[in-house]
């Protein structure tokens, strides 16, 4: 008999590695043979830890699962989720970047080949570099940490950039408020990660790869060495990627709990042992990035894609999603919700029936008030937005962003006026200092929120020159983007910002 | 588990710096593995850093001052983190942290009078769907309420 308990760090938060103690436990009590894979998480993080027991009949579920729930789970006498796969919010998703996340041993490289595991490597090892490119932009992909901007064009610009060495950086910093999804794949299917950075690597002629992850990821982090180690020993990488004499080295690098280091150049000088601060564009990374040379930034889930759009060819990846929002995209439900957690579907769904249908609306069981879509650079909608579709176009078209896909759910108990507070002090926290409207400006947009709240008539219309200097001089999205949630609050939400507060407190 | 940390010297932060001198861009990991050895980095080790990277220690200090992660003097027996982010904030995070900083009597990134705990803020640690979230000495709790906490700081000594 084989027992699933997950190591996702979510399962691990809520008990995982005490229920897998004492499985182990009980299972020696009883003299059972029993085999324990520690596997990622199906992404149903209302459900953690959610035990699946593998026998003759399939895999069958149970959870949330306590340790006192354990003796009554080798009896056959616990309640059983079944087919987990078979659970409406499993059920409605379109599995593509974590088809196997959950499913499989994630530092199983045998297990992750017969998932279908590197065939898209494979595949692309028969291909020219251009055809690779090409591959990438047939498919449609655009990058999954907020620009958006269309993958194989990068991949382009960096195959015909000159250079000695070429890199590959995987941007990991997942620093974003309501995402989780980067770390489930670290934690969950490693190797899809690697397999997508070696592709890359063929598909530019670059030699070297780096993956920039986060101090606050322990979990993930532990994770992924391990099977950068297996990686190498299995030969996906190194100097000889699967036989074909092509060279691929691959590198992880932890930051120093630096939110701005997620934007691509701060990213950069951090890796190269500065201070991580953004750098101006021109010239772009693909042509002067990493110590000058031509630099493939990418975010983890836009390489974590590339193996499926391989295995299963751009057309297959294509047909799926919205106008120019092609595929699928690992929406990362969080905050206030009855069924939080991880659910990859096709761009489209209205974000309405992603709050209220999918993931159930909140858990404390009041009216949802904001939804903050796109990390804490995105804008608050309120309901009445409910019905726009998810997809970077049509957020855009709504004053908003999709950014890494978080959505973090609030009920009708939040005070808008502290979350745009909120949004400018993280941008002061956060700002690296180097360009004025985003130090200074969010200092003072700290003041004049304060300035808000005790009545002042003169600061609403002076918080919105302040936030329009923002957008407009910021060197990165720290600064030119903190005036989404600010604004959003701001106009969508009146009545907290109202005068008459200070005389009903 | 409280983490035991040795005297800081130069020899044993010259061993660690010539460990990762052969990587490019060596700056990160070397403080990063000055701090996991000694529980913080000393003003020491600026100078040999320096000498190493040939940089300034101007240059040095810019780098390690620019990160949240790294200390400049000890912290206490144990490090919490809780995080501030805005999901953990619909869960009701900002009124555990604010319970917890009253109830040992201490700011974000204050050390307890007996030096058990320190408390840091954490801007997210992707347990949003299972907020509120925390961290001790590198061990994940999701759905921290008031009780989950009391136990943690009554575990850590505070």
């Amino acid at each position: 008999m084989r027992i699933y308990v997950p190591l996702d760090a979510a399962a691990k938060a809520l008990g995982a590695d005490d229920v897998a103690a004492a499985i182990r436990a009980e299972a020696d009590a009883r003299g059972l043979d029993v085999e324990i894979v520690r596997n990622g998480t199906r992404g149903m993080v209302w459900l953690e830890p959610l035990v699946e027991i593998e026998d003759a009949d399939g895999r069958r579920g149970y959870g949330p699962l306590t340790v006192d729930d354990v003796p009554a789970l080798f009896d056959g006498t616990l309640e059983t989720l079944g087919d987990v796969e078979k659970i409406p919010f499993f059920a409605r998703q379109t599995r593509l970047t974590f088809a196997r996340c959950g499913l499989i041993d994630p530092l199983n490289i045998d297990d992750y080949e017969a998932h279908g595991g590197l065939a898209g490597l494979r595949r692309a090892i028969q291909m020219t570099s251009e055809n690779i490119v090409e591959e990438v932009k047939t498919s449609g992909l655009r990058g999954r940490g907020g620009a958006g901007f269309p993958t194989g064009i990068k991949w382009e610009t960096v195959l015909h950039a000159k250079g000695a060495q070429k890199y590959i950086i995987c941007n990991a910093d997942e620093g974003d408020s309501g995402t989780f999804a980067d770390r489930m794949i670290m934690e969950g299917d490693p190797f899809v990660l690697i397999e997508g950075m070696v592709i890359a690597g063929l598909g530019v002629g670059a030699t070297k790869g780096y993956v920039y992850s986060r101090s606050e990821y322990p979990d993930a982090n532990a994770v992924f060495a391990e099977a950068i180690g297996i990686a190498l020993e299995r030969g996906l990488i190194g100097p000889d990627v699967l036989g074909s004499d092509r060279r691929f080295d691959l590198e992880l690098r932890i930051g120093a709990g630096a939110y701005v280091c997620g934007e691509e150049t701060s990213l950069m000088n951090s890796l190269e042992g500065k201070r991580g601060v953004v750098r101006a564009k021109p010239p772009l990374p693909a042509y002067r990035g990493l110590f000058n040379r031509p630099t493939v930034v990418n975010n983890l889930l836009s390489l974590a894609t590339i193996p499926a759009i391989f295995e299963k060819g751009a057309e297959h990846y294509a047909d799926f999603g919205l106008g120019r929002s092609k595929g699928t995209m690992p929406i990362q439900i969080a905050g206030n919700v009855k069924y939080g957690g991880l659910f990859e579907t096709a761009f489209g769904m209205p974000l309405g029936e992603l709050v209220n249908e999918i993931a159930g609306g909140t858990a404390s069981g009041r009216p949802v008030k904001a939804v903050q879509v796109g990390g804490p650079l995105g804008a608050y909608m309120p309901p009445e937005k409910f019905d726009t579709p998810f997809g970077y176009e049509e957020f855009d078209g709504q004053g908003g962003l999709i950014g890494h896909a978080g959505i973090v759910v609030f009920d009708d108990t939040v005070d808008m006026l502290q979350m745009a507070r909120f949004a400018m002090e993280f941008c002061a926290i956060e700002s690296c200092g180097k360009c004025t409207p985003c130090r200074i400006g969010a200092v003072r947009g700290v003041e004049t929120i304060d300035r808000i709240a005790h009545g002042d008539p003169d600061a609403p219309a002076l918080l919105a020159d302040l936030c329009e200097t923002m957008r407009g001089g910021s060197l990165c999205a720290l600064g030119g983007f903190t005036p989404f949630p600010v604004m959003s609050a701001l106009t969508h939400f009146p009545d907290d910002f109202a005068p008459a507060r200070e005389a009903a407190e | 588990m409280s983490e035991e940390h040795p005297q800081p010297s130069a020899e044993g932060i010259r061993s660690l710096i010539d460990a990762r001198l052969h990587l490019e861009g060596p700056m990160l990991p070397i403080v990063h593995a000055i701090q996991a050895e000694y529980g913080y980095v000393p003003e020491m080790a600026l100078p040999l850093i320096a000498d190493a990277l040939n940089l300034t220690a101007a240059e040095v200090h810019g780098v390690v001052s620019f990160y949240h992660d790294f200390r400049h003097a000890p912290a206490g027996r144990h490090v919490l983190k809780i995080c501030r982010a805005e999901a953990c904030q619909a869960s009701g995070g900002t009124a555990i942290a604010e319970r917890t900083l009253k109830k040992l009597g201490i700011d974000w990134n204050g050390t307890t009078a007996n030096g058990a705990v320190t408390v840091e803020p954490v801007y997210c640690l992707g347990l949003c769907a299972c907020g509120p979230a925390a961290m001790v000495d590198g061990t994940v709790v999701g759905r921290v309420d008031d009780a989950r906490m009391d136990k943690l700081l009554s575990e850590a000594g505070a």
